[in-house]
């Protein structure tokens, strides 16, 4: 690896000087299993000189719920106090699917779900159900804070629309009404360890068998992780059915535009994101019912 | 089905009255292995090491033009820097690698370019610095100038007329003659048996298939490592990770025009190898780079220079036509096989035509053999080299035409199973073989004899491979409290240390605890061959089995001088030495060895043998696997391996070679490949996108030692390393038929190709 | 600004350690190759593996994924900390019993993850185990034993 210097602010606004200062050339490192490994195999996206480590921030460790804000997720959280957590367990359960298959073990000891939209890989396995459950993330830069949707961060591979001298703080996940259930569901080759081949994250609220919401997100179909606002929008007023959902998952596939690589060809990436959407839907709705 | 239903491991054993033979033993390097402690090649330090970087071609084909290394050598900290230019001047000679010969021009050439990058990853520079991350940005300093050349990637490109050419003096060997002709076609032999064409003509059926298998990596956690130091008396000392430090010394020294006395390699512990730590890589770079800076310099490949610049298998192009009479007799039997060497003739085609057919005893056998040159890294042997790409064919035909004459696929084998006395299509004779009783094993189990579960498809496969013996030595010596000291050379990838010091105490009659195993140097023991080839347990056990009994034998002639007594009158049984004929005549080996200095000096054996008779191992699965249709993921529900160990001197370990194999067998059915993209690399460097099993993607491995005791060791031993790798692949296709109806013949049957398979 | 090292204090195997680093050295590097640790192992350097997993702080984690001067403070648990003086670890004891390692390149990284596992799970299901050692690759076994060996050691553990 060519040289890095380190620092490890304590304080948001130690982290965003030291981000304006450093003129693009600062990447902050939360739980580094991207990071870490694009430094040293000298990713040409990564131009970093300085490694700012987050994680001495408490507003970035910050695992919070409340029956007004919703559930708030710093964004150095590691994934494994997520899925250990009593709240996510009772009131967000979806996003363990997510947190519980990044990686291994030993990845959810340190990956984090901000740095898993930050990195914006097409393949995020936290994005889409992060889009799916409607959150939003707060940003801190020289200027201020501001908040954004999930779903406008992601521009292109590895691009997001966070500037070099902006901080991603926190996501926050709004409160789910009552008939409110999600999941996320991706194929791989193997049964861990492996980037998704076609991922689908979904939610959905039924009231009197109905669907009366829907969000529908896919991910390693698209430059980025992509929203089908329309293939979550044809359930709403409709009663639940096969049918129904089938038709959703068409208007899935057909948003993706996937490409052919190592991990899979653009034909089977289609298909899949039919059977996944349609699966992850199957899975929500259950979910929904129990709720 | 339930786990009291049947025993999930088995040894059906003949012979059961050794005293340890047969027992399971904690292994004598336990302690270290779990504790951290012992020391493996990268662990490996010493005063004022330096640390070695390779620097490797980006292109897959291409003339080096010019090679800069000024940048580099004017970069802060760095201590040296070597290329091909600094390998001494020597004339071609061969070069025994162990298992199989090459020339020295090929060998020097891989281990750093002269003229022309031959592969992505193809080494070409080396540097060495006290900071490993100041020697890599110091690599990317050396300017190369290249002239790309376009790559071939596989047999089928590499044979085509035009094909771009490796090498400009490779000329085809074309049954055994030298055909002039330059071209990728190293070499093209065939093992002729009976009358092809009137086999074909006697058969009712006749089924041709075309199967295809990619490159993939023997996958060992340890990267490779070396660490050299060239000392101003003009000695070379290397420590590596290896299989065969002979091998090691053997090379180097005809690389760097040494005598071999002048070298001395230590194999530090090895953390797998399974064939691709045969092959020497670093160690020859390190010992350059340390003529230059006299300390030592240590290299660790990284886990990519691991794929791109070590020795995968080959890729394979296996063509089978076999002929059968409706009562399901095989009339005759052909396979054409053309095998990607990489960048140096050698692949293993020959060993697969050794094995393709052997298992069965067929009347009329062509076998065409090609070894083809591709702009890869050069092969290197994995487990039963060759013999798996041919059973992903055979055994699927096989099942093909089972199903086709309907007889159940294990019935048709053993209509046609060889047996002692069958003659190969590559010549030897069978001596006393378990090919039949593995087959019944396999048809008796009750994996077999439980109807699948729905939904699930079953297949069943075997194969063969031959064992080798080569050399191997041994020297013992008696300690006086009663233990001894064993030293061998064959380094211990799999717990072999062990087996093969329960040799020695089966021999003396004393508790395996008592003996004292150490691997050691190539200036320490007698020249002993690598460990691979399902020879260890076998060879160096049999070294140290007549290690024993000449230590035995000086005991029994100790004894006698001490009682003043004849020795035909004594023997030696469970470590007591006694009298036949005076009852009160008796001591333990123990006691004997607390009077050694005062009755005539300390006891030692030694032993260097090369024994022939190694006994060749057949391995059997039956597998059910799952397959979900609208994904095409093969699931491996539950898998069964029967093997012939001949005598399993620990039957833990055998279960371990036969598990170990079967999950690797089990990755390169389902995931394992090289992605080749178009300018000719792989993309697929990491162990992420490099899918090897999981503890999560397997079941547990239920196993069957069949002992069939091979005539041609002391205790019947037949090596198992190997022959288990071989039948997952063609009983893992056979079984996604049996669930989908798809006959795949292409590997790896990856889910996509699962789903689009008509 | 001048290229210095860094100062890290951490405590491993429940000792006070002081090293100097570079920042871009793994946690991995550091233990190896400053302190002489050598029983965390490397396989791959990007998180694939597990072979140098260690304990810190109280979850299991790829060093090679970790920088070395983010261990300042931290609390580091390696192979070379697992048994208890000469004391081998029930687990230990459970890998040699049940023959669970081959070439032993995996062992201490699968040690220092069944370790985690079995201290918070004491009862693991075969899948639970599996699932939890997903991200430690063994070449050699095929894992049957090392599960085993992890069932073995889950119920000496209960009974002691």
């Amino acid at each position: 690896m060519k040289w890095i210097d380190f620092e490890k602010p304590n304080t948001i606004d130690e982290a965003i000087k030291l981000l304006v200062d450093s003129n693009g050339l600062a990447k902050p490192l939360a739980g580094g299993t991207d990071l870490i490994v694009q430094l040293r195999v000298g990713d040409p996206r990564v131009n970093a000189s300085q490694v700012i480590d987050v994680k001495g921030i408490p507003e970035l460790n910050e695992l919070s719920y409340s029956p007004e804000s919703g559930l708030t997720i710093g964004a150095a959280v590691e994934l494994y106090k997520i899925y250990n957590d009593d709240n996510v367990k009772k009131y967000y359960p979806a996003i363990i699917d997510s947190a519980s298959l990044i990686g291994g073990t030993q990845i959810q000891g340190r990956a984090s779900l901000g740095g898993n939209l930050c990195n914006a890989a097409p393949s995020g396995d936290g994005i889409p159900n992060l889009i799916a459950h409607g959150a939003i993330v707060t940003l801190a830069g020289p200027n201020g804070t501001r908040k954004a949707k999930v779903e406008d961060i992601c521009i292109g591979p590895r691009k997001t629309s966070i500037d070099s001298d902006e901080l991603l703080l926190s996501i926050n996940l709004p409160i789910n009404p009552s008939g409110f259930g999600a999941s996320y569901l991706r194929f791989i080759p193997r049964n861990e360890m492996d980037i998704a081949v076609a991922a689908a994250g979904v939610s959905v609220t039924i009231e009197s068998g109905k669907f009366t919401n829907a969000r529908i997100s896919l991910a390693s179909v698209a430059p980025t992780p992509i929203f089908v606002k329309e293939a979550g929008d044809s359930l709403v007023g409709k009663a639940v059915s096969p049918e129904a959902i089938q038709e959703a998952a068409i208007l899935a596939k057909n948003a993706a535009s996937p490409i052919s690589d190592m991990r899979g060809t653009a034909e089977y990436r289609k298909h899949l994101c039919e059977v996944l959407t349609q699966r992850a839907l199957d899975i929500a709705i259950n979910r929904a019912q129990e709720n | 089905m339930t786990t009291a239903d049947y025993e999930r491991n088995q040894v059906l054993s003949t012979q059961n009255d050794y005293k340890v033979i047969g027992t399971r033993p904690i292994r004598h390097d336990g302690a270290d292995k779990v504790t951290g402690r012992a020391i493996y090649g990268a662990d490996f330090d010493a005063a004022g090491l330096l640390h070695g970087k390779i620097l490797r071609s980006p292109h897959s084909h291409a003339k080096i033009i010019s090679i800069d290394t000024t940048k580099a050598a004017a970069l802060n900290g760095i201590k040296a820097i070597v290329t091909a230019a600094d390998f001494p001047e020597v004339s071609n000679t061969k070069v025994d690698l162990g298992e199989d010969v090459t020339e020295l021009k090929w060998l020097r050439d891989n281990i750093l370019a002269s003229n022309k990058a031959l592969y992505a990853g193809h080494a070409i520079a080396a540097v060495a610095a006290s900071n490993p991350h100041v020697a890599e940005e110091a690599i990317k300093l050396i300017d190369v100038t290249y002239e790309i050349l376009d790559p071939v990637l596989t047999t089928q490109e590499a044979m085509a007329d035009n094909a771009s050419i490796l090498h400009d003096s490779l000329e085809t060997v074309e049954l055994g003659h030298n055909t002039g002709v330059v071209s990728n076609i190293a070499k093209h032999f065939q093992h002729i048996k009976g009358d092809i064409k009137k086999g074909f003509d006697e058969a009712d059926l006749v089924l041709e298939r075309e199967y295809n298998t990619k490159t993939v990596h023997q996958g060992y956690i340890e990267p490779h490592s070396g660490t050299a130091l060239w000392s101003p008396d003009g000695r070379l000392h290397i420590w590596c990770s290896t299989q065969g430090s002979f091998v090691v010394r053997d090379s180097v020294a005809k690389l760097l025009d040494m005598p071999i006395s002048n070298i001395r390699v230590t194999p530090t512990e090895i953390g797998g190898g399974f064939g691709g730590k045969i092959p020497i890589y670093v160690e020859p770079v390190a010992a350059l780079l340390s003529k230059k800076t006299g300390t030592p310099v240590k290299i660790v490949m990284t886990r990519r220079e691991t794929f791109e610049g070590s020795g995968p298998t080959p890729g394979s192009q296996i063509k089978v036509k076999i002929g059968v009479k409706n009562d399901g007799t095989i009339t005759a039997a052909h396979a054409w096989m053309a095998m990607e060497a990489g960048a140096y003739p050698g692949s293993p085609v020959g060993a697969a035509a050794q094995c393709v057919f052997s298992t069965y005893d067929i009347e009329n056998v062509l076998i065409d053999g090609y070894d083809v040159v591709v702009n890869k890294p050069k092969t290197a042997a994995y487990r039963a080299p060759g013999a798996p790409n041919a059973a992903f064919g055979v055994e699927q035909a096989l099942n093909e035409i089972a199903e086709k004459l309907d007889m159940d696929p294990i019935e048709l084998r053993l209509k046609n199973v060889a047996v002692e006395g069958t003659r190969r299509a590559d010549g030897p004779v069978f001596g006393k073989i378990g090919a039949k009783e593995v087959l019944e094993a396999m048809r008796d189990h009750a994996h077999y004899q439980t109807a699948k579960q729905t939904g699930h498809g079953r297949g069943i496969a075997i194969g063969f491979w031959f064992n080798i013996g080569f050399d191997s030595a041994c020297n013992i010596s008696v300690n006086k409290d009663g233990s001894i000291n064993l030293t061998e050379g064959s380094t211990d990838i799999g717990g072999s240390r062990t087996s093969i010091a329960m040799h020695a105490a089966e021999v003396l009659g004393i508790p395996v605890e008592n003996v004292r195993p150490s691997i050691v140097d190539t200036d320490t023991i007698g020249y002993t061959g690598v460990t691979g080839g399902s020879r260890t347990t076998f060879a160096t056990g049999w070294a140290a089995y007549e290690a024993a009994q000449e230590v035995k034998s000086k005991c029994i002639e100790r004894a006698s001088t001490i009682w003043d007594v004849n020795k035909d009158d004594l023997h030696m049984e469970d470590g007591v030495i006694s009298s036949k004929s005076d009852p009160e005549l008796k001591m333990t080996f123990k006691e004997l060895a607390n009077q050694m200095s005062e009755t005539g000096g300390g006891i030692s054996g030694s032993a260097a043998v090369n024994p022939s008779g190694a006994g060749g191992s057949f391995a059997g699965n039956i597998v059910d696997v799952s397959v979900d249709p609208d994904t095409g993921k093969v699931t491996i529900e539950r898998f069964t391996v029967v093997q012939d160990a001949g005598k399993a001197i620990h039957p833990s370990y055998v279960e371990g070679q036969m598990q170990g194999g079967s999950a690797q067998g089990i990755g390169w059915a389902l995931n394992e490949e090289y992605f080749m993209n178009d300018s000719g690399s792989m993309s697929n460097t990491s162990l992420l996108d490099y899918r090897m099993p999981t503890a999560l993607d397997l079941p547990m491995i239920d196993t069957v030692i069949v002992e069939v005791a091979n005539p041609g060791h002391p205790f019947g031993v037949r090596g198992v390393g190997e022959a288990n790798i071989i039948p997952p692949t063609p009983a893992i296709a056979n079984a996604v038929y049996d669930a989908t109806n798809k006959r795949i013949q292409e590997l790896p049957l990856s889910p996509g190709a699962v789903l689009s398979a008509e | 600004m001048a290229e210095r090292k860094t100062h890290v204090q951490t405590t491993i195997n429940n000792e006070p350690i002081d090293f100097l680093c570079e920042p871009r050295q793994s946690l991995l590097e550091c233990l190896r190759d400053v302190i002489g640790l050598t029983g965390t192992k490397e396989g791959c350097n990007d998180g694939n593996c597990g072979a140098c997993t260690v304990n810190m702080d109280g979850r299991v984690v790829t060093s090679c994924l970790v920088l070395g001067v983010e261990a300042e403070g931290a609390s580091i648990e390696t192979i070379e900390g697992v048994a208890d003086g000469s004391n081998l670890h029930p687990l230990q004891v459970s890998f040699l019993e049940n023959a669970a390692l081959q070439c032993g390149i995996c062992t201490p990284g699968f040690i220092i993850s069944a370790k985690a596992l079995l201290e918070q799970n004491s009862d693991p299901s075969e899948h639970e185990i599996r699932f939890w050692l997903a991200n430690n690759l063994c070449r050699c076994t095929g894992y049957d034993k090392i599960v085993r060996a992890v069932q073995d050691a889950a119920k000496k553990m209960q009974t002691a």
